[in-house]
């Protein structure tokens, strides 16, 4: 069996790429798709530790799985609605830079 | 019987409903109704206290208790009246010269937009001075002196719309307060030492501690701070004069025969404290004399008509005090009777000679009148020889009965009584003078002023009616006290039951005759006086006089007013004006100070607002991460 920190650090690099694309991309896609990356690297590290409780027999062992399809669907709501919003922003302004996105700045 | 005299806990309740009906329903009261209204409930009043009295003179005192007035813990004051003697005389003077003065009301107030208003004050005073004097214990006793120094300060201020009226008003009350407060820490000594504050028991109990001891000395000094307070004795009596900005009906009412007897009845109804506290008996007789004596030289310096007769019952109000302070309660007493029809009589004709003249109060634009207003011009004369102490008339025999108690009594005679009587004697002189050159000015001679005499007439039959039944009364009231060596003192037997007891010598029959034959000449002297001075004089003598150091003094009322502005009245000002300053210039400066930073930090803090969501973001990370150091180096992760 893999070892449980493979996959918590397979999950903090993958955050940390999740991250490191929200704060340098301007396109909102990539935003989302650097969002997605993130809940899935929490959703992994979740699974992993689940993984270990149950090998250890623990009474709640399955409670991680399902947190993580609480986060999935979340994830989808917010994709959803999220993407509902970028249409309606592009097609008032035919592009979905989000630093134009600024006109509430004092 | 008793149930009778019980009726007569009624007397404050009908006056009071008197002043809720032209309280709240005046303005709809046409006419003279909110006078007939306000005289009717004074009328039962006293028909309500000659029961009483009667009742009285039958049974005894009547102790009435409805229930408890103020319980707390152990501590329990009961609320109740109590009819005796005293009481109940002083109900009669209340309600019957407090009637004459209703019923003289409605012609003086005639026409005036307020006089429901004034009605309703009026009525509330007398059910407020029932109270003090029927209360039974010192705490609804305090009642009363409260309300009747809120109505005080109402009618006085009564024309409020001229700020002097008002002031004058606003410094009765304040004057006032000081005295209130001597009442209310006077209670809580006596509280302290009797455990009670009924006021029989404390009577009672007052010479079952020391003779002179120092709790009874300071209760009793404290009790005269609040008499002087209201009685306008040393040195709280400069409301008084300035007191005249009200209705002269109310002058003659509140300021000369019922509210500024108050201290006198106070100290007479604590007579087992000051009987068995010379030296605080003995202050209070100082401060009278000296009061006396002060006022009656201040008087003969003013010029207007009812000021001069402020200072004139600043001056007898003073004999009263001095009475009661040498333990001759019922000389006190009976000085407060006589006082009553002799001043009420004197203010009412001043108000009809105001009255006739439409306003004039200058006794330098009178002159001649008694030809022109009859009626008041020979009441007015009464009442002038009555408080002159002219023989067979009213104030002759109470003024004598307090001479005499001054000489004769035994524990002021450490502290100086033959002083003292010498000084009263002078002060009785005095008040022949004055009042026979305010007589003099107003009602004879020759007109000064030919415009006031033309305008001049006798005033309508509602209020020269009350003249004469007063006038009667100044000269018949005298003889309730006849001296005791020459027929039966009857207000002196009356009062005996109720009186503490306090020793005089026995004077010889000689020497009573002697002082009653001084009195005589004392007052003959006075009046001669001012004879020579202002009808002989024709105004030069007069003038020359009044260049004198003490005429100067005499007008300026000893610049007790300066004072008291200097010493209170101005560093109050300036301490007001001090913390105004501070809140404008250090308060109001400093907030307005803070709202111009507000804006400089806005502008720093829209600096970090760049409006990029990658910034926010940003900041957010660095926060999670600094959260997540922190949490490191501080082992919870361990």
């Amino acid at each position: 069996m893999v070892q449980t920190e493979y996959y918590v650090a397979l999950s903090a690099v993958l955050f940390a790429l999740g991250g490191i694309g929200v704060l340098t991309r301007r396109s909102a896609i990539m935003l989302f798709l650097s969002i997605e990356l993130m809940l899935n690297a929490a959703n992994l590290a979740i699974v992993a530790y689940a993984r270990q409780w149950s090998a250890a027999g623990a009474q709640h062992a399955l409670d991680g799985q399902a947190a993580v399809f609480i986060v999935l669907a979340i994830a989808a709501a917010e994709v959803a609605v999220g993407l509902g919003i970028l249409v309606a922003i592009f097609r008032n302004r035919v592009s979905t830079d989000v630093d134009e996105l600024s006109e509430v700045r004092a | 019987m008793n149930d009778l005299v019980q009726l007569a806990s009624l007397a404050p309740l009908l006056a009071l409903a008197g002043a809720v009906i032209n309280g709240l329903f005046g303005r709809n009261l046409k006419g003279n109704a909110p006078g007939i209204i306000a005289s009717l409930a004074v009328a039962a009043g006293f028909v309500l206290s000659l029961i009483a009295f009667f009742g009285v003179r039958a049974g005894g005192a009547v102790r009435v208790n409805f229930g408890d007035f103020l319980v707390a813990g152990d501590f329990k004051i009961g609320l109740g009246f109590h009819f005796d003697q005293l009481s109940v005389l002083m109900m009669l003077i209340i309600t019957g010269v407090g009637l004459l003065i209703h019923i003289y009301s409605i012609g003086y107030m005639h026409g005036d937009d307020g006089i429901s208003r004034y009605f309703a004050q009026l009525n509330l005073f007398v059910a407020a001075m029932l109270v003090l004097v029927m209360a039974d214990s010192f705490p609804l006793m305090f009642v009363g002196w409260e309300g009747v120094g809120v109505c005080s300060f109402l009618l006085i201020g009564f024309w409020y719309r001229d700020l002097a009226n008002a002031s004058a008003g606003r410094k009765a009350f304040i004057v006032n307060r000081v005295g209130d407060f001597g009442f209310l820490l006077a209670m809580f000594l006596t509280y302290k030492a009797f455990g009670t504050l009924d006021i029989q028991a404390v009577n009672a109990a007052a010479p079952s501690l020391a003779y002179g001891a120092a709790i009874l000395t300071g209760i009793g000094l404290l009790y005269l701070l609040a008499a002087a307070g209201k009685s306008a004795q040393l040195p709280l009596h400069t409301w008084l004069p300035d007191a005249m900005a009200g209705p002269t009906p109310v002058s003659a009412l509140i300021h000369a025969a019922t509210m500024v007897t108050a201290g006198v009845y106070l100290i007479a109804r604590t007579g087992g404290i000051f009987a068995n506290a010379p030296g605080a008996a003995a202050t209070v007789v100082w401060v009278a004399v000296l009061t006396a004596l002060m006022a009656a030289i201040v008087a003969i310096g003013q010029t207007d008509i009812k000021k001069i007769l402020a200072w004139s019952t600043i001056s007898q109000v003073g004999f009263m005090v001095a009475a009661v302070g040498a333990g001759a309660y019922w000389a006190g007493i009976f000085h407060v009777l006589t006082h009553a029809f002799f001043k009420a009589l004197l203010f009412l004709g001043a108000g009809s000679v105001i009255h006739a003249l439409g306003g004039e109060q200058d006794v330098r634009k009178m002159g001649g009148l008694g030809r022109k207003m009859r009626v008041t011009g020979t009441t007015s004369l009464i009442a002038t020889l009555a408080i002159a102490g002219v023989p067979f008339l009213s104030g002759y025999f109470s003024k004598d009965a307090i001479l005499g108690a001054l000489l004769t009594s035994m524990p002021l005679g450490n502290y100086g009584g033959q002083i003292l009587f010498v000084l009263l004697m002078l002060t009785a002189g005095i008040t022949a003078f004055y009042m026979f050159r305010w007589y003099y000015l107003v009602f004879a001679g020759e007109p000064r002023s030919k415009a006031e005499f033309e305008r001049a007439h006798e005033s309508p039959a509602v209020m020269t009616v009350p003249l004469s039944i007063l006038a009667v009364g100044s000269v018949v009231i005298g003889y309730v006290g006849l001296p005791a060596f020459l027929a039966p003192n009857a207000i002196q037997e009356w009062l005996a039951p109720v009186m503490a007891h306090v020793d005089f010598e026995h004077l010889s029959t000689s020497a009573e005759w002697l002082l009653l034959i001084g009195s005589v000449v004392v007052a003959a002297a006075g009046l001669g006086l001012g004879y020579w001075v202002y009808a002989l004089g024709s105004g030069a003598l007069a003038k020359r006089l009044g260049n004198t150091p003490l005429a100067s003094a005499s007008r300026g009322a000893f610049g007790f007013d300066r004072l008291y502005r200097s010493l209170f009245t101005e560093p109050g000002e300036g301490l007001a004006e001090g913390v105004a300053s501070l809140d404008r210039d250090v308060v109001d400066r400093g907030m307005t100070g803070l709202t111009g930073v507000v804006p400089l930090l806005g502008r720093l803090i829209v600096l970090l607002q760049s409006g990029y969501v990658r910034a926010y973001a940003f900041a957010m990370v660095l926060g999670v991460l600094a959260l997540a150091v922190a949490a490191a180096l501080i082992g919870v992760f361990a």
